[in-house]
């Protein structure tokens, strides 16, 4: 059993190769390359702008070289085929509908059948401690809330990765501390086929966070993937120096 | 000044003496105008949010012209489907000319590029905020145009709204291809436009006012329609009732 983890841990399901994005002029992504194992847990983190958002959108698919005026993709981008990925935008967007049908809702654009959907969402919505409020409209939710209804979306849509992008900004310290509860158990389920933990990546400009759930930690600077390093290394200051000067200053928070 | 005063008290009386003719007009024009705006509202919601979430080559070309229909002026829709419809024309068998059917098809040409223009407006803009989370979801693009009408279901009935004010206040297509017939083809506006020509401001007036006062009676019932619904949508987000 443990064999086999470690085998299915060396599983590559995302491959960058000097991958870069440009948004008209502006260059978001310079020559990013970067693996991700299954069951990683990596934290992206950088200034506003350096990135972050980019690369999820490009791991997630948003942005691929043939997507237009949302941004041009170039370089070699491969990914495993058993990925099955759901992501957490930082404003997540509700429908006007109730928090039950959201939910439903991506259930059934997975091709799940609407009635079953709508049993998955209940589930689904006891999962994030959300069962009570299943019938109010989502938009009414709070900001903590809606963003656990979106844990409880992505939950449904049963991924094998999960994507969030900042989670947690601006968020009150308790609803910050429940949605972070929520993402570790997520990372720590096991996908009852496979047995395999789930992948995990997020971006995130809270550095206790990223102690707290991270296995791996990248730092982006405009638009550049300066380091990709285990995450006790990472915060080892004497060998983040030694890697890489700039992402020791941003942790220093003299970043100009 | 005399001629206005004289026209509220003409109004007034038309309008609470029950006057058989005038509101067999005014049931006419809500006829015509209310079918044309069903046409119109089925067809050009989803001629929009096709348009919102297509990608073609002339697409740039296909909303530039769009967009210029909505100054298109009513008599020359009028004149075009005229020309459809008269008896040389490709629809000349139907035998539609001068009649009701006639004008709900004008007046559905006219305002289908009304509510087609602005519904893409709204989607595309819903889109562009929104469309990374549903296409996120799974939903392809048909599906994203759908919830975005669902969701922006407010500002669709303002469209159609629009779009039916459109319908209702014009004169020139009704009048080219209905000709304003006594009883049968005769609105609000044709009638205004006639009874200008004959010289009774009063009751041309008076016509107006009614039109107006139609056209807010609507306005109220929409608004309230619309007050119900996010009344609704607050209570259920106070009280935990099923939308």
């Amino acid at each position: 059993m443990k064999a086999q983890a470690a085998a299915a841990a060396s599983t590559i399901q995302f491959d960058l190769q000097a991958v870069s994005v440009r948004f008209g002029a502006r260059e978001a992504l310079k020559n990013v390359d970067l693996q991700i194992a299954q069951g990683d847990r990596l934290a992206l983190i950088g200034a506003n702008g350096s990135g972050k958002s980019t690369l999820l959108r490009v791991l997630h698919g948003l942005i691929s070289s043939t997507s237009g005026q949302a941004g041009q993709m170039s370089g070699c981008f491969h990914l495993h085929e058993d990925v099955r990925q759901a992501m957490l935008f930082q404003r997540p967007h509700m429908l006007r509908m109730s928090a039950q049908a959201n939910v439903a809702m991506a259930a059934w654009l997975g091709g799940t059948p609407w009635a079953l959907a709508k049993a998955q969402a209940l589930a689904a919505l006891q999962r994030v401690g959300l069962a009570g409020e299943a019938r109010r409209p989502a938009r009414a939710l709070s900001q903590g809330q809606q963003q656990r209804l979106a844990l409880a979306r992505a939950w449904v849509m049963q991924p094998n990765v999960l994507l969030l992008d900042e989670p947690t900004a601006s968020m009150d310290p308790h609803a910050k501390r429940e949605v972070e509860h929520l993402m570790q158990e997520f990372a720590t389920f096991a996908d009852p086929g496979s047995g395999q933990a789930m992948t995990l990546i997020f971006a995130s400009h809270n550095l206790g966070q990223v102690k707290r759930l991270a296995t791996h930690v990248a730092y982006l600077e405009h638009g550049q993937l300066l380091v990709h390093l285990p995450v006790d290394v990472f915060f080892d200051s004497a060998c983040l120096q030694a890697v890489s000067t700039q992402a020791d200053a941003f942790l220093k928070g003299d970043f100009v | 000044m005399n001629s206005i005063s004289q026209s509220f008290s003409t109004a007034f009386s038309l309008i609470f003496s029950l006057d058989a003719a005038l509101w067999s007009i005014v049931a006419r024009s809500l006829w015509v105008s209310g079918l044309a705006c069903l046409l119109a509202s089925g067809l050009g919601v989803l001629m929009g949010s096709w348009l919102a979430v297509a990608r073609f080559t002339g697409r740039g070309l296909v909303l530039m012209m769009l967009n210029t229909l909505l100054a298109i002026p009513s008599v020359v829709v009028g004149l075009l489907v005229y020309l459809l419809l008269s008896r040389s024309g490709p629809l000349g068998s139907w035998g539609w000319l001068f009649s009701v059917k006639a004008m709900v098809l004008a007046q559905a040409v006219l305002i289908l590029p009304i509510v087609a223009a602005l519904t893409r407006q709204l989607v595309e803009d819903a889109d562009k905020l929104h469309g990374e989370q549903l296409q996120s979801m799974g939903a392809g693009s048909w599906q994203r145009a759908v919830l975005h009408v669902w969701d922006e279901r407010f500002a669709v009935l303002m469209v159609l709204l629009a779009a039916f004010g459109r319908a209702i206040a014009e004169v020139g297509a009704v009048m080219v291809v209905g000709g304003n017939i006594d009883g049968f083809t005769r609105v609000m506006t044709t009638a205004i436009a006639l009874e200008t020509s004959k010289g009774d401001l009063p009751l041309a007036l008076g016509l107006g006012l009614v039109l107006m006062a139609v056209v807010l009676l609507l306005n109220a019932v929409v608004s309230g329609i619309r007050l119900v619904l996010v009344q609704h949508d607050a209570s259920a987000a106070v009280q935990g009732v099923r939308l």
